[in-house]
């Protein structure tokens, strides 16, 4: 005969369920781009896209950039991916790219298959706690930076975005916005110039 | 053996027949030993409509219920014996997703 004993597992196991389903207390969060002054640059990363390349986010300064933290399993990230394919269609030409940074667990296993039935257009690269952490822990998903010609998170998207014109409105705006700026190489203070908007 | 589980209010756990192949089942696995569980019941899953999806989900939410049918196997010793499951769940609202987690599930046998 078995008779069993809980050792605390329930309370424990919903107080668990309870505080991991409100740990994201932060509504979805439709963020304005920020004012220049307000900026900070977008920290760097190395991390390997589907062909096994080595990319780095500083080889994307010059470029606008939409990084998108998403997983196969996130449902709102779904809805959001074909509006990024859209924009990386549609403004790549102008100093505009996608990177979207998958946090699945389970790697490129569960990764292409998706990307191959969603034909997914843009680079994507294979995301870990350390790059999450770097960018304030992203504890959910989507979790979206657009990040200026300067290397600079220009706003933060939380969530499923209120619509695909949110996002359109804010990487026009930073296509538009300083677009002649050239930041010199360290050192080389004769090759900085601006020309005016 | 029931595991009671309560989900806050506007989450949601994918249920452990999700409609898409890409979603995390809730899975609860127990190891193999002297105490074995020979069956895991789960509730019957809600299919609600989400912002994100076109197509129902199949989920569970609010307060429910999965239960374990264990045996004790002819080697089992009377007395005590833990036991440590797995209990794999990811949850989401409408408008964003909690990365998948995987929790202890601790209990003890008393075989007689």
């Amino acid at each position: 005969m078995l008779k069993f004993v809980w050792t605390g597992l329930l309370l424990a196991l919903t107080a668990v369920l309870l505080s991991l389903s409100s740990c994201t207390e932060v509504p979805s969060v439709k963020a304005a781009v920020k004012s220049d002054k307000d900026r900070k640059l977008a920290p760097d990363f190395t991390l390997k896209d589907a062909d096994g390349k080595t990319v780095h986010l500083s080889d994307y300064k010059g470029k606008v950039v939409l990084l998108d933290f998403w997983a196969t399993w996130c449902g709102p990230c779904k809805i959001e991916i074909p509006w990024f394919m859209e924009f990386e269609q549609q403004y790549k030409d102008k100093g505009f790219a996608v990177l979207g940074v998958s946090m699945d667990e389970d790697g490129w296993t569960a990764v292409k298959p998706y990307l191959q039935q969603l034909k997914v257009n843009y680079r994507i690269v294979l995301g870990n706690d350390k790059v999450g952490d770097q960018y304030g822990g992203v504890d959910s998903l989507p979790t979206t930076f657009l990040i200026d010609r300067q290397g600079r998170i220009a706003s933060t998207h939380v969530g499923l975005s209120g619509g695909k014109e949110d996002f359109k409105n804010d990487i026009v705006h930073l296509l538009e916005t300083n677009r002649t700026s050239v930041y010199p190489p360290a050192g080389d203070a004769l090759a900085f110039f601006t020309r005016p908007n | 053996m029931k595991l009671k589980a309560e989900i806050r209010p506007g989450f949601h756990v994918n249920s452990n027949t999700p409609n898409d192949e890409f979603l995390i089942p809730l899975k609860l696995t127990w190891p193999s030993g002297p105490v074995q569980a020979e069956q895991v019941i789960y509730p019957k899953p809600q299919l609600e409509k989400f912002a994100f999806s076109p197509n129902p989900v199949s989920v569970f939410t609010g307060t429910f219920e999965i239960v374990t049918r264990f045996k004790a196997g002819a080697n089992a010793m009377p007395g005590q014996t833990p036991i440590t499951g797995k209990l794999r769940f990811q949850a989401c609202n409408d408008k964003e997703c909690l990365p998948p987690r995987t929790l202890d599930v601790h209990v003890t046998a008393d075989v007689q």
